[in-house]
């Protein structure tokens, strides 16, 4: 029971981690990216390379898995966004799409359609552990994946809430013509929030590919289609929001497979959230503009 | 007439456009040193587009903008606020959801000057006392006068040489149009600031300028010292409700 608990929280912080990225992205740009999942998959893939080819270090793939999602991110919102500023939203919706089956295509070309994984001699290293606390097993690598999320949900919160680039991000969100008219460099911020969704995504991409050790092209559709709605459920705008529906949305699918229905997880995900916008049409933290302020 | 020499910014023969709309005809206006010019109108006419073309957010067909020289037509919001040019957005525009406080840092985007910035909003505090006791509250719980003054505390952490204000009275009462153009007067006074001031309430912006500017559908029709303005019978009739 309390381990079924602790595998939903450790696949729902990465749904969180994923939700999270696509809050900063639409609630900056009011645009909705469907390439978010093609980044996550993109970020597994990077992961993996460095793993198989340098070394069995999670904190090596993940910082690959940053810059090269960050650079991914910044491309993507040129070229659906920056060059389509003035087009209508399913314009750039569409050019997101393309992207994200562009990228598919192209993990297919240069690692192959089949799933892969990471050798066994090599994933010991990572020490694939577990112990045992009060009864209850708890592996290595979960405890490294909430550490990861964590310390990346606090990164977050510090960095919209405690820096100067946060508040510009902020305004920005809440009104990017004034954001304009004061000097900011829009563009720019538009692409910042871009790169740091994306790099979020990219590391939950990461976490999942190491969790499961399966890599394969479509590997991001679900949890694109998860962090979006996910996103929704918890607000559309709010950062906490996506925290708590994705940690939610993990624990009822772990449940839904410890109660036998396994084949139906992601069935039982959807029904859930749709539950939940039945009972809150404006998600969990709906009403409550995420993109808030400081509260001192 | 003033001299060109004194001429902190210079709008001379702009047209703009909006797609095939043409908003500005053939506009010309200068603002001196020191000075509060107003720049009149009636709805549609074209004084928010004169204020965005000064910023930078319309680019201007033909003609140029200069500012102490310089030329800033072209030239993004960025580069104009940096040379000293501020503005009091219509409607306030303040970030809704940002706090009193943040709202002024804003205003001081493009500065890099940590001590400066600091000294400045105590200065804020001082010259708006209201801004200095809902600091810590999000701008969008304040009352539209409170978010006027906000707005002009904003406007002037950029330590602008010219502040450009777009209907800072609409909707206000009138005890706190009173404040707003009060302040206005104190803030050109005691800093220097010269002012691009943009109304409706052509009575009270000639009360403070020195001189004045109407605008009627894209053109400038007429342009005077404020005491002419407000004796010139045309004036009268149609901007300042004298029967
Ligand atoms: N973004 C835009 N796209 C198209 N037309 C515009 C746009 N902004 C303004 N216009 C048009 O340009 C003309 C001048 O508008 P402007 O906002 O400058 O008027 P204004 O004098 O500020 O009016 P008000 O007193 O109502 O604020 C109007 O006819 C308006 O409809
Ligand atoms: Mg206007």
């Amino acid at each position: 029971m309390f381990e079924q608990l602790i595998n939903g929280l450790t696949q729902g912080s990465v749904y969180a981690l994923l939700a999270l990225g696509f809050t900063l992205i639409f609630g900056t740009l009011r645009m909705v990216t469907f390439a978010h999942g093609e980044i996550y998959m993109i970020g597994a893939y990077v992961g993996f390379e460095m793993i198989r080819l340098f070394a069995p270090s999670f904190v090596l793939a993940i910082m690959a898995a940053l810059v090269i999602t960050a650079i991914l991110g910044v491309v993507v919102e040129i070229l659906a966004f920056h060059f389509l500023r003035d087009a209508p939203h399913v314009t750039s919706l569409l050019v997101t799409i393309g992207i994200s089956i562009l990228l598919i295509n192209l993990t297919q070309l240069i690692w192959g359609p089949e799933t892969k994984s990471i050798p066994y001699a090599l994933l010991d290293k990572l020490d694939y552990g577990e112990f045992e606390v009060w009864g209850v097993y708890i592996t290595y690598l979960q405890i490294a994946v909430l550490t990861v999320t964590v310390l990346l949900m606090a990164f977050l919160y510090l960095l919209i809430n405690r820096t100067k680039l946060g508040m510009v991000i902020r305004a920005t969100a809440q009104d990017y013509e004034a954001a304009y008219a004061m000097g900011v460099n829009v563009n720019v911020v538009f692409s910042t929030a871009f790169a740091i969704g994306s790099m979020l995504g990219g590391v939950a991409g990461v976490l999942i590919g190491v969790y499961y050790n399966l890599f394969y092209p479509t590997m991001g559709q679900l949890y694109g289609l998860k962090a979006f709605s996910a996103s929704v459920v918890g607000g559309l705008m709010s950062l906490p929001g996506s925290v708590v529906a994705g940690l939610l949305i993990g624990v009822v699918e772990t449940f839904a497979v410890e109660l036998g229905a396994s084949s139906m997880r992601h069935m039982v995900s959807f029904l859930f959230m749709i539950l939940i916008l039945l009972i809150r049409p404006g998600g969990l933290f709906g009403g409550r503009e995420l993109i808030q302020a400081r509260g001192d | 007439m003033p001299t060109w020499e004194a001429a902190v910014l210079e709008i001379s023969h702009i047209d703009t456009f909006y797609g095939p709309i043409q908003a500005l005809k053939d506009v010309s206006l200068t603002v001196n040193e020191g000075e509060i010019v107003s720049l009149l109108g009636g709805n549609a006419c074209g004084k928010s587009t004169t204020m965005k073309a000064i910023l930078g957010l319309v680019k201007p067909r033909n003609g140029h903008i200069t500012f102490n020289g310089r030329r800033i037509d072209h030239r993004p919001p960025s580069v104009v606020v940096k040379a000293g040019i501020s503005p009091v957005l219509e409607a306030r525009r303040l970030f809704p959801y940002l706090t009193v406080l943040e709202n002024l840092r804003m205003g001081a985007y493009t500065r890099r000057d940590k001590n400066g910035i600091r000294q400045d909003i105590e200065r804020m505090y001082d010259l708006f006392p209201i801004v200095k006791d809902r600091r810590c509250q999000v701008a969008s719980t304040l009352s539209g006068g409170e978010q006027q003054m906000v707005a002009m505390a904003r406007a002037l952490m950029a330590r602008p040489k010219l502040l450009i204000m777009d209907e800072p009275s609409m909707g206000l009462s009138p005890l706190f149009v009173e404040k707003v153009f009060d302040i206005i007067e104190q803030v050109n006074q005691k800093e220097g600031v010269a002012i691009l001031l943009v109304e409706q309430n052509a009575n009270m912006a000639l009360s403070i300028a020195s001189r004045g500017y109407v605008l009627q559908t894209g053109e400038i029709v007429l342009k005077d010292t404020a005491r002419n303005l407000l004796n010139n019978p045309l004036m009268q009739k149609a901007y300042l409700g004298v029967a």
